[in-house]
């Protein structure tokens, strides 16, 4: 029980991160209107980003920019991979922050679109009006 | 078997950039960032064919506003103004008043932005920082002038079409890099190929070549968030926005 516990607490911050993309999970399947949704799709994306950085993480290490690598004294060039943390989240995440603002323009495009139509963005009131038709 | 303890590693030996995420965005991982800067354009181009409404219906009256006194002529349909007169400004019938407080402060801050973002751009090499970083804050001080002073000025300064032509134009910087590494008979994007062009050693050439790409990143990220603006501020009418 007690190592179960230790294991949870261990990994409190994926935890937190589970909790956050549920939160915009909730939103996204059970608000009715469109922009909550849009809303609940962006704290999804935030949690993921967030997980995923967290996950780079490494204990006594500082962020991935060399210390006094002037790209040209190659004598520095003796990087330990322990002093640094995993760049390859930061990566990924830096794509996937824009690729988040693309979906949210392309979403309140489609959102602007709908309330043009049915001037609702109400789910439940848009099919009424498709149902009504 | 993991990949990340090389690319710290042999950042500096293999590019000469000290910046690892810079490094691996644009060389290491480079189709990865070119078809994100593609996803973009098409978020962009998606933008506004949804939205865009190209015909224009005549509305029944016109309003302009004198810009230095704030008083607002209206004009009837097929009343006659001077359309190139600075004095004035056209405005929509839900106008916002005019504020000089706004529009001053505005003009004083973008060029600092926009400075700022092109150090971000030209610096991330060394510091955090980068294409989609810089595009992202230069798009932001375009925003910043179409919310201070009305989207009509905005797009008289930037219009839509050098906004499409500017992603294209970033795009195209990036593949086009790519293509002429191929061209030196190197792997596409291996910017090592293009050490007899730059003038410098391979290595030297591989940093330059992240520098070329972040730029054309730059461009195409910053024209599709003027573009998304554009579009989503006045569901594609191009009229004053918000």
């Amino acid at each position: 029980m007690d190592e179960v516990l230790a294991f949870l607490v261990s990994k409190v911050n994926y935890w937190a991160f589970i909790a956050l993309m549920m939160v915009g999970l909730y939103a996204m399947i059970a608000k009715k209107n469109c922009v909550k949704k849009i809303i609940g799709m962006n704290i999804m994306q935030t949690a993921i980003i967030l997980f995923f950085i967290s996950s780079g993480a490494k204990e006594n290490a500082t962020l991935p920019i060399i210390i006094h690598g002037n790209g040209h004294d190659h004598a520095a060039a003796a990087v330990e991979a322990s002093q640094y943390i995993n760049p390859l989240p930061h990566v990924l995440m830096l794509t996937a922050i824009v690729v988040a603002v693309a979906t949210l323009g392309v979403a309140l495009a489609l959102v602007i679109k709908i309330y043009q139509q049915y001037q609702t963005l109400e789910e439940d009131e848009i099919m009424e009006k498709i149902q009504g038709m | 078997m993991h990949v990340s303890p090389y690319y710290i590693e042999h950042t500096l030996e293999d590019t000469s950039v000290p910046n690892i995420v810079t490094s691996i965005l644009a060389d290491y991982r480079g189709y990865d960032t070119m078809f994100e800067t593609v996803v973009i354009f098409t978020a962009g181009i998606a933008c506004i064919f949804l939205l865009r409404i190209f015909r224009r219906i005549e509305p029944e009256t016109r309003m302009y506003r004198h810009i230095p006194t704030g008083i607002t002529l209206r004009i009837e349909k097929g009343g006659k103004f001077p359309s190139g007169s600075k004095e004035f400004e056209h405005i929509d019938s839900v106008w916002v008043p005019h504020s000089l407080i706004i529009k001053t402060t505005g003009r004083l801050i973008v060029p600092f932005i926009q400075i700022f973002a092109l150090y971000v751009i030209a610096h991330g090499h060394h510091s955090p920082g980068g294409g989609f970083q810089g595009g992202v804050i230069l798009g932001a001080s375009m925003i910043l002038f179409a919310v201070t002073f009305n989207l009509r000025s905005a797009i008289q300064r930037m219009s839509e079409r050098v906004t499409v032509i500017l992603c294209s134009l970033g795009i195209f910087i990036y593949a086009g890099t790519g293509t002429l590494c191929m061209l030196f008979n190197s792997n596409y994007l291996d910017y090592s190929a293009l050490s007899g062009i730059l003038g410098v050693d391979p290595v030297t050439a591989r940093s330059h070549g992240i520098l070329i790409v972040e730029v054309g990143v730059g461009i195409a990220v910053m024209a599709v968030m003027v573009s998304l603006y554009y579009n989503l501020a006045s569901a594609g009418r191009h009229d004053e926005g918000l």
